[in-house]
């Protein structure tokens, strides 16, 4: 029991993705333009890596090493066309506002660095734990990107008028730069933190965590599709 | 003079990484030297292209016709993960020195959001081929582009002061920021 809760929420702090484990960052600067489209986002992508992580666990032992990762795309591409057909049967507003993002979330290394690095070595039980937690993580520092950069663009939160009128909404923060100005912020702020916690500790300050293609697990080994 | 407007609009206006926010793992992660910049820029450039005008056959003759047009997403990523092994296999065998100048970066371009959107965004838009292929050749050119550009800044930042929280991803984050609102200098250009 204590193993579950560990691999579920090592993805809500220590690994929380983007600001821990800086993968999967397209839909991180492009959806979050307002905290709906941001939580709407996250929604899809525990979907996607929950059941990803469930059926490449259940099928680890059957999936051959050398086209291993044809499979997980194969997966994770089939889970995304069940997602797009159940956003525009449910909630086509969101998915015209998400647009391309959505059958990109196949390529989002979070789902195939999760499949490759965890999933493919873990009884399945496990592997769930892992996919909600990283899904869950990941829908919080979307919707929390998303509500700084409405609030600021806006003046508005989920749709909610919460800026009175004298407020003048900056649309530098809805636009491109502002994604990526606010996203380099709030990592440095969480790095900020980390290396204050250190130095209560007594350690040394260290650099936030790199993002290499690396990380992720996939681009360290050759695929061998 | 279209042809010539789409490549203006795909390099400069709707630069793929600082205005459509495709590609930005590979943007940040392999930004760190230009030697590795032009490299991956070049892998993207050629594998992008051959990518949309395939994915813009299959489409044509294959889904289109069958009313299999649900299957998009499936097909063009597999036919993407197909072409870079094979066009890994065909580059070892025939051009070696290509080979080993953007061998390291093929097996990164399966993962890329850039190459895989930008075989949607042509269906999206319903491209002919032409246009498609053009498309495809500017809009790498426009990720080579920010790709450069931003190697170069880190170069020169990675030889000056900054505070320890900010070093490395996210100060190339903020930088990417400022690129892309200086490309928001040409915003209205063209559509």
């Amino acid at each position: 029991m204590s193993l579950l809760w560990k691999e579920f929420s090592k993805g809500l702090w220590t690994d929380l993705p983007p600001f821990k484990v800086v993968l999967g960052l397209c839909p991180v600067l492009a959806v979050t333009k307002t905290a709906y489209n941001g939580f709407g986002m996250g929604m899809a992508v525990i979907f996607v890596l929950t059941f990803s992580n469930l059926l490449v666990s259940l099928l680890r032992n059957l999936i051959p090493a050398k086209v291993r990762i044809a499979c997980f795309i194969v997966v994770a591409a089939s889970l995304v066309v069940c997602v797009e057909l159940l956003m525009q049967a449910y909630a086509y507003p969101l998915y015209q506002q998400l647009g391309i993002f959505v059958p990109l979330i196949v390529v989002n290394c979070i789902i195939l660095g999760r499949a490759e690095a965890f999933a493919s070595k873990n009884p399945v039980y496990l592997a769930v734990a892992d996919g909600l937690g990283m899904g869950i993580g990941f829908t919080i520092s979307l919707t929390l990107l998303g509500s700084i950069r409405e609030l600021f663009g806006y003046g508005t939160w989920f749709g909610l008028e919460v800026m009175g009128s004298w407020f003048e909404p900056f649309s530098f923060m809805v636009e491109a730069p502002g994604a990526f100005v606010c996203l380099g912020l709030m990592l440095a702020g969480m790095n900020a933190f980390t290396n204050w916690q250190r130095k209560t500790r007594g350690l040394d300050a260290v650099e936030g965590p790199v993002h290499d293609c690396k990380t992720c697990g996939l681009c360290a080994k050759k695929p061998a599709i | 003079m279209d042809y010539f407007v789409l490549v203006i609009a795909a390099i400069f206006v709707n630069n793929i990484v600082l205005a459509q926010y495709l590609g930005n793992c590979p943007f940040i992660g392999t930004s760190k030297e230009s030697g590795v910049a032009i490299g991956m820029g070049l892998a993207v450039v050629f594998v992008a292209t051959m990518a949309a005008s395939i994915t813009w056959c299959v489409q044509k003759y294959l889904l289109g016709p069958n009313d299999l047009a649900y299957l998009q997403t499936i097909c063009f990523i597999l036919v993407i993960a197909a072409l870079v092994q094979f066009v890994e296999m065909f580059l070892k065998k025939v051009i070696p020195p290509l080979y080993k100048s953007l061998g390291i970066f093929l097996p990164l371009i399966t993962t890329n959001c850039a190459v895989l959107g930008i075989a949607i965004i042509c269906q999206r838009e319903e491209y002919t081929l032409i246009e498609t292929i053009i498309f495809s050749i500017a809009s790498g050119a426009g990720f080579m582009l920010a790709l450069v550009v931003l190697a170069g800044i880190r170069e020169r930042l990675d030889l000056s002061r900054v505070p320890v929280s900010l070093k490395g991803t996210p100060l190339a984050l903020i930088m990417a920021g400022l690129m892309s609102l200086t490309f928001f200098a040409f915003k209205g250009m063209a559509s």
